[in-house]
């Protein structure tokens, strides 16, 4: 198609104007981009010359960083192998059998996780896990984060499940397959790509996450990166940035590769407009 | 259709579960339990706590006293009401924040961003939904140190920026404290609604716009009085959602810590400074119900409208 003048100078414009707001998009980063490669790496952008990997030797010289990646990954980990599993079962349920009041029981549970905000449940949550006695604990972190992701991800899940024809499973069971089974060897399987996005979204909010783990959390032992990075600051108050950089970029990566798996399989979709 | 011969009996379509009731139960048992204790409980127990005097330390912290609506007296208390660091600042703060980041900044760039990526090459369109998308999934303390490094005031790039084009430097987090978090949260945020609406558009039929291409519209004619009206349902969903978001963020605190001098303290700050540096949880668990209480009229003003759309 033959664009007319006007036409062509408006795409101009649309471009033009793309390209700006991206680019102050791209403004905050460029520090993080560069920094960490940068042997003095300061908080003003300077391309580095020449690059370097020293700053992430330093990351991984320094044992309590990489104890507190470690930490991040276990709480992580396990918060989201708790949800997955803990999400998978309730939806399946809500989705496949006929229990009374399903459908009121999926909307409280979306309108009590939209109201019992971070926040605002820090004081209850913290008097809850105390009287657990788990204050400090991994455990504390890991189930808390299942707690508050659950109602979000049975919401995803059922929504994928109940997309999925039942005669997958009436067949197998036709065959002579227990409930259980029908569940484990047919329906399973079929549900995965629905658990893996829930299993990636989860990962990435515990991971990301910082007010959790800062109220639930005492020892520095147990602290993940996101509270952790915090003591990267010299007795001044000031951070010490070639550690800081190269730290973030590492901390980061999880989520970056997650994001471009994500992207890669499913295509970056909408999923239901869920975040957090 | 055929029917299926080797079915032992006709299928009783409607009473036909999968899953027996007690099997159901069963399953749901876990995903119960951790919603019960961390979701549910909550809710009511931060109720509870806002009758009593209850502390972190002390003496209270063990026997706390039941003492009425005095925690709430205490927030809405007229005599420093709107004073720095008090409640009532801290929610006219937020009002104001969640009006100029959400409503005004993430809504109307994720719009504009939307539309624009609808007709650029593809090369722009990809570069700048990365960044975009960039600034939502990165970690919160990362984008954090990521702020701090760019608004430093001798190193940063804002200023760098400033400087070069003869702008005067300024120290921003110091000086303008509520409007660096306003573009923080803005820039922070806008990908969500640049996606939502992105799906929205590329939802309308192409020929509704090749029709007005035709007719001689401008881009201007198109978005107003094609794209507009057909995506009103989702900048609905949109508006509440990000201002429910917005309402309750606290990454702020890690640019700001909610000052200086308190005026960066939203309520999310404010409820946590209350509760586990005062150590004032009575008080704490007012302010967090008063949050639930304006999240709940958000949340029930979604799901009715989403019911709605379903039905």
């Amino acid at each position: 198609m033959k664009l007319t003048f006007p036409a062509f100078a408006g795409r101009i414009a649309f471009s033009a104007l793309a390209a700006l707001i991206g680019a102050i998009f791209a403004l905050p980063l460029i520090w993080f981009i560069f920094a960490p490669f940068n042997a003095r790496a300061e908080l003003g952008v300077t391309i580095p010359d020449p690059w370097t990997l020293s700053n992430f030797m330093t990351v991984f010289q320094n044992n309590f960083a990489m104890q507190a990646l470690w930490n991040s990954l276990i709480q992580s980990i396990g918060g989201v192998i708790l949800v997955g599993a803990a999400a998978t079962l309730a939806a399946y349920a809500l989705s496949r059998s006929s229990i009374p009041g399903k459908g009121a029981v999926t909307y409280i549970l979306l309108l009590f996780s939209s109201v019992v905000s971070g926040s605002a449940a820090m004081v209850p949550i913290f008097l809850i896990v105390s009287a657990m006695g788990l204050i400090d604990s991994h455990l504390a972190v890991i189930l808390t984060f299942a707690g508050g992701l659950l109602p979000t991800a049975m919401f995803i899940l059922r929504d994928f499940i109940d997309s999925i024809p039942k005669s997958y499973e009436e067949s197998a069971m036709v065959a002579g397959a227990s409930p259980v089974q029908a569940f484990f060897d047919v329906a399973l399987p079929v549900i995965r790509p629905g658990i893996v996005v829930v299993v990636v979204w989860a990962f990435v909010n515990i991971w990301g996450s910082f007010l959790i783990p800062f109220i639930l959390l005492r020892s520095d032992k147990l602290m993940p990166a996101s509270v952790a990075i915090y003591s990267f600051y010299s007795e001044a108050g000031t951070p010490t940035v070639t550690l800081l950089a190269a730290y973030s970029l590492i901390y980061s990566l999880p989520v970056i590769i997650l994001y471009l798996f994500v992207s890669w399989k499913f295509g970056f979709r909408f999923f239901g407009g869920i975040k957090a | 259709m055929t029917a299926e011969p080797t079915t032992p009996e006709p299928k009783p379509a409607r009473r036909f579960a999968l899953l027996s009731n007690r099997a159901g139960a069963v399953f749901l048992t876990p995903a119960g339990i951790l919603v019960a204790l961390f979701v549910i409980i909550p809710f009511f127990w931060v109720i509870f706590v806002s009758f009593t005097n209850r502390t972190l330390l002390g003496r209270t912290a063990l026997n706390p006293e039941f003492v009425g609506l005095a925690n709430y007296f205490a927030l809405f208390d007229p005599s420093n009401f709107f004073q720095r660091g008090q409640f009532g600042f801290s929610l006219i703060l937020t009002t104001q924040f969640v009006l100029a980041s959400a409503l005004i900044g993430q809504a109307l760039l994720g719009l504009l961003l939307a539309w624009l990526i609808q007709t650029v090459p593809p090369w722009i369109k990809r570069l700048t939904e990365t960044f975009v998308i960039a600034a939502w999934i990165l970690p919160e303390v990362v984008i954090g140190f990521a702020w701090f490094a760019f608004l430093d005031r001798d190193q940063g790039t804002l200023n760098a920026i400033l400087g070069s084009v003869g702008l005067p430097k300024g120290d921003f987090l110091l000086q303008q404290p509520f409007w660096v978090i306003v573009v923080f949260n803005t820039w922070r945020g806008a990908a969500f609604s640049m996606m939502l609406f992105n799906s929205a558009f590329s939802s309308i039929p192409p020929s509704y716009f090749q029709a007005a291409d035709v007719a001689g519209a401008s881009s201007w004619q198109k978005f107003k009085d094609i794209a507009l009206p057909l995506i009103r349902g989702h900048v609905v969903t949109d508006l509440i959602l990000i201002t429910m978001w917005t309402f309750n963020t606290f990454t702020p605190f890690l640019l700001t810590n909610g000052g200086p001098s308190y005026r960066t303290e939203l309520l999310s700050i404010y409820n946590y400074r209350v509760a586990f540096r005062d150590f004032e949880f009575g008080k704490g668990a007012a302010v967090g119900v008063i949050i639930m209480l304006i999240n709940l009229a958000f949340a029930l003003i979604y799901l009715t409208i989403g019911r709605k759309k379903r039905a």
